[in-house]
């Protein structure tokens, strides 16, 4: 099982990211080994409408059944949730640090966007 | 013979001048509103309504026993309005710029077209004049789609005159484009130069010859002036501030009949725009 995270830099290290779909790289992690692959993200920074949804269809594609990001709207949350994929709202720190909570079992899973459109 | 009253900046006069020129003109014209985000032009033509149609813009939908979640609709799509997600596409029809690109290229035949609501069309009429606007469903982001609906009623041996939304975007474009003559309308203030000379851009790109109307001419700087003359851009009417002209504004009455003059004023204002469009025609 893997899960992503939204990142603005490419390692564990790096500072989440609290866009979701305008994030520069989206971070795939194994919450087990650390194991990790980068996705870049910046084809969709700069999308005119839908980056949520592209972003969406990435992490689906990258087999992660959870996100860790701060932010996340209207339909990107649909498209997450129509790919069966648990959203975790309000993260901060670094990608490392959010793993960790991950794996506290310290974070919640939304049942709702928790911003408008274009945020 | 069409034409289209534009201005860029809004509240410069469009559908005072739109309206009265079609209701002095003295010929039956057709008229299309088609600012469609806010028509306002039958409060003061006042049109009896005998059409209302709904118009949809078509989006696709996914038969999922035939998809193979190959992911060629979402290649084509620039609007990521159909994503595949796990074991579903999704299509988000708020997205969606009715290409059709995705149905085109889906080797399996399944994506099919359904509707989204893009707003209603009503027509009337009132003293010879055939009225038409767009009214688009609130919520629903592309008006262009639904002025060229509107613009479809267009009666082709008649004169029509379209009142266009403000701006330069896709929907004054969309007002403007394939018409004889785009009637500017500003008002001589910075803020109204400024849209003008945008507004003169878009109509230069679109290769259509344009005249100015100056609406409450006698405030502001003369600044309009010295550009339109830069431009060539003909002042075809100068309107001052009017103190009645506005109480019969606020009210939704229109001051033909009384005083002032504004009916044979309107009137020259359409045979100059006629023969510069004749003009045109034989250059």
């Amino acid at each position: 099982m893997k899960i992503a995270v939204s990142s603005t830099g490419t390692d564990l290290d790096s500072p989440i990211d609290p866009r979701f779909g305008r994030a520069p790289y989206l971070v795939v992690v194994d919450p087990q080994t650390l194991h990790f692959e980068v996705v870049d993200n910046s084809a969709n920074m700069n999308a005119a409408k839908g980056a949520g949804i592209q972003a969406a269809a990435s992490v689906s594609q990258k087999g992660a059944k959870a996100l860790l990001t701060g932010y996340c709207g209207p339909k990107a949350f649909q498209a997450l949730t129509a790919a069966g994929i648990k959203v975790a709202n309000d993260v901060s720190g670094t990608v490392r640090d959010a793993v960790a909570s991950y794996n506290d079992g310290r974070l919640s899973f939304a049942d709702n966007p928790n911003v408008d459109g274009h945020w | 013979m069409i034409i289209s009253v534009a201005s860029g900046k809004g509240g410069t006069g469009k559908t005072t001048i739109a309206t009265y020129l079609a209701v002095t003109c003295g010929e039956d014209v057709g008229f299309l509103d088609c600012d469609v985000e806010e028509p306002n032009a039958h409060l003061f033509i006042q049109p009896d309504i005998h059409g209302v149609e709904t118009v949809y813009t078509p989006v696709p939908q996914v038969d999922m026993d035939k998809c193979t979640l190959c992911g060629k609709c979402t290649e084509i799509c620039q609007f990521n309005a159909i994503a595949v997600l796990g074991e579903i596409v999704l299509p988000f029809p708020e997205l969606c710029h009715s290409c059709g690109g995705c149905m085109a290229v889906c080797p399996e035949g399944a994506i099919t077209e359904t509707g989204r609501e893009l707003g209603v069309i009503e027509s009337g009429s009132r003293d010879g004049i055939g009225f038409v606007h767009g009214k688009l469903r609130i919520g629903e982001a592309m008006a262009p789609p639904l002025i060229r609906k509107v613009r479809e009623n267009m009666k082709p041996d008649i004169t029509t005159i379209i009142d266009a939304p403000p701006g330069t975007s896709c929907p004054v474009i969309a007002a403007m484009k394939g018409v004889d003559f785009v009637l500017l309308v500003t008002e001589p203030t910075p803020f109204g130069l400024y849209d003008l000379k945008l507004a003169v851009g878009a109509v230069k790109l679109l290769e259509i010859p344009c005249g100015l109307v100056i609406n409450r001419s006698d405030m502001g700087d003369r600044r309009v002036y010295a550009y339109a003359a830069s431009e060539g851009v003909p002042i075809l009417m100068e309107i001052p501030f009017d103190r009645k002209f506005a109480e019969a504004y606020s009210r939704g009455e229109m001051l033909i009949d009384g005083e002032g003059g504004w009916k044979s004023r309107f009137q020259v204002l359409y045979d100059q725009i006629r023969a510069l469009v004749r003009q045109q025609a034989s250059a």
